[in-house]
């Protein structure tokens, strides 16, 4: 039984659809906004909303004290929180396009691990790879073995013959390798040492600054505008290669432009923070349920959901204990992960029924 | 616009599928069926009209423009291809996989003509009822008749379809034909579908073009082309051409003893 539609009522119901992910859209960013505010709020030191957020208006409003406090320390753990977990997610739903796998993001795919072990060189042998970084020398480190994991994926989809599902197995056999050299650097090092490669890998916005999320933030005002000129190219792509191909994209060009960009997103992110797996899945996983794959709403509600789930997750790092702020990796997948699962258990259910 | 075709040659890495194809002048408006058993290069053909493989000789012409060496993202805006393979997993519905495929060459911006080309197309194909739905959710014919919408909602001078009516049921198959020929009647491109059943070639296309190991062997009027010997030769069958009382054209094809 087919139903009679008018081209009227179908293009009412395409306007009607955009408008509703429009607001989806309004509202995380909504939502973002308020976890950020609570999460400069909130810290060690107990001080009125109100209070906070005259200093932010005005530093000097209420002393020095509280200038260093919300300036110099709170909201670059905010916004570093922000930014990574849009860089994040950002990666995340690119990889998972260009590869055509959702289970493609940078922790899945290697990257963390090996951004890991280039910081654990550098705080293990103080070996650097690029000369004269000083004070930068484990980010450095790190950003380079992302970046050369991310380049030997996008080897590795050159070569015949390489499916969607062997680009996992690769980014597990790269996870395996950079985790055994990771091990030997551990077995090399000091007690003082150990605890510092365990304490990067565990994921931290404690190393937040001004500078890095300057230069995140430059690096995401790149990637936005180059991934939204591609949208409809990369929209297509979903629909299969061949499909895509068939409607004039030149999916190899295509696939080498997004991976190089999505590389600097990815190297950029795992090198500030150390391991936080788990973003670059939820992110997109959470913004496709939300609005589709029309990837002009599908990237920006991405990195808004990542952005999101790690203000949270800061926000919450600090909240459990006070006084303590946990480590954020942990953080992402002791509490994050139930409340994947039972996200994708209920839009299955939804589906089905 | 005509389609001509001189001296084509094309292949993959050291293998020549398509030697020394040509095909004199297509009209506007015609409905070609290239026809040829499995492997005889029909594919091959279109994604060498299409410009996914290069040309290794000859020249494609469009009226007197030589597209053969055209770029890409030019061809594929006046060779529409729809490839064989569909179905996937995207979480997009009919109208966005139809409104993409519009959007590859017609600027970044949705405007209100755009929909309303996606919706004519998709009520012309008898699609509207599926507007809504997930792409992901169709069914074989389904996604089929969405290739076919993504193809046409382009409105290309030359239309390309490999096999599109593989997937369909018998009514479909005759209503995605008559949309197509409805198609070429009103906007008159040169429409060139791969068909396997003889059948279905006869009653719609009004020229027959039999390909075999990468040659074309014969090229003429469905009623000269499916009398020829060499259709059941290179089928490996036997067949006989038969009027039907209501005088149409019948393949009656049985396997050689």
């Amino acid at each position: 039984m087919s139903i009679n539609v008018s081209p009227a009522e179908m293009r009412q119901a395409y306007a009607s659809q955009v408008m509703r992910r429009y607001v989806m859209i309004a509202c995380v960013a909504g939502l973002l906004l308020l976890s950020f505010v609570l999460d400069v709020a909130t810290g060690p030191g107990h001080y009125p909303l109100s209070t906070v957020l005259e200093v932010f208006a005005d530093p000097m409003s209420h002393g020095v004290r509280l200038k260093v406090i919300v300036w110099d320390y709170r909201l670059p753990v905010a916004v570093t929180a922000v930014l990574v977990g849009a860089l994040l997610a950002v990666a995340g739903a690119q990889m998972q396009t260009i590869l055509n796998n959702p289970l493609a993001e940078p922790f899945t795919l290697g990257v963390s691990a090996a951004a890991s072990f280039g910081a654990s060189l550098a705080i293990v042998l103080g070996f650097s790879i690029v000369p004269a970084v000083g004070g930068l020398l484990v980010t450095t480190n790190a950003f380079f073995f992302a970046l050369l994991t991310c380049g030997f994926i996008l080897f590795a989809t050159r070569l015949k013959g390489v499916g969607s599902e062997t680009m996992i197995l690769f980014g597990i056999a790269i996870f395996f390798t950079f985790s055994a050299l990771l091990a030997l650097m551990q077995y090399m090092a000091s007690e003082d040492q150990i605890a510092r490669i365990v304490f990067w890998m565990m994921g931290s916005l404690s190393r937040a600054s001004w500078e890095k999320i300057s230069l995140g933030t430059l690096l995401l005002g790149v990637a936005i505008p180059f991934s939204l000129l591609r949208t409809w190219p990369m929209t297509a792509l979903r629909m299969g290669e061949a499909t895509a191909e068939s409607l004039g994209v030149d999916v190899a060009r295509l696939r080498v432009e997004m991976l190089i960009c999505i590389s600097l997103l990815a190297a950029t992110a795992v090198s500030f923070v150390g391991t936080v797996g788990f973003i670059g899945l939820v992110g997109p996983h959470i913004a496709r349920l939300l609005v589709g794959e029309d990837q002009r709403f599908f990237v920006p509600l991405s990195a808004l959901v990542g952005a999101l789930v790690l203000s949270l997750t800061s926000l919450i790092s600090k909240s459990i204990t006070p006084g303590i702020i946990y480590p954020i990796g942990i953080i992402t997948s002791l509490i994050g992960v139930p409340v994947f699962i039972s996200i994708i258990l209920s839009s299955r259910r939804e589906k089905l029924s | 616009m005509t389609l001509t075709i001189e001296h084509l040659a094309a292949g993959y890495g050291n293998r020549t599928v398509l030697s020394d194809i040509s095909v004199p002048e297509i009209e506007d408006g015609a409905f070609v069926g290239l026809i040829g058993p499995n492997a005889s290069g029909k594919s091959t053909l279109f994604k060498t009209l299409a410009g996914l493989i290069p040309a290794r000789a000859g020249t494609i012409r469009l009226n007197d423009d030589d597209v053969t060496h055209m770029r890409r993202r030019d061809r594929s805006q006046r060779f529409g291809y729809m490839p064989q393979a569909f179905g996937c997993n995207a979480l997009l519905t009919v109208f966005e996989s139809v409104l993409l495929a519009l959007k590859q060459t017609s600027g970044w911006r949705v405007e209100a003509e755009n929909l309303d080309q996606v919706s004519d197309i998709l009520a012309a194909l008898g699609l509207s009822h599926l507007s809504n739905r997930g792409i992901a959710d169709l069914s074989g014919g389904q996604a089929q008749m969405v290739a076919v919408a993504q193809t046409l909602v382009r409105a290309p001078d030359v239309i390309l379809l490999d096999e599109p009516t593989s997937a369909l049921d018998l009514h479909h198959q005759l209503s995605i034909m008559t949309s197509i020929k409805t198609e070429v009647r009103r906007h008159r491109p040169v429409v060139i579908a791969a068909l396997h059943d003889l059948n279905l070639a006869a009653k719609f296309c009004d020229r027959l073009i039999l390909l075999r190991d990468g040659k074309i062997l014969a090229d003429g009027t469905p009623e000269t082309i499916l009398a020829l010997s060499e259709i059941g030769e290179t089928y490996k069958v036997e067949t006989d051409l038969e009027r039907t009382t209501r005088g149409a054209l019948y393949v009656d094809a049985r396997l050689s003893a």
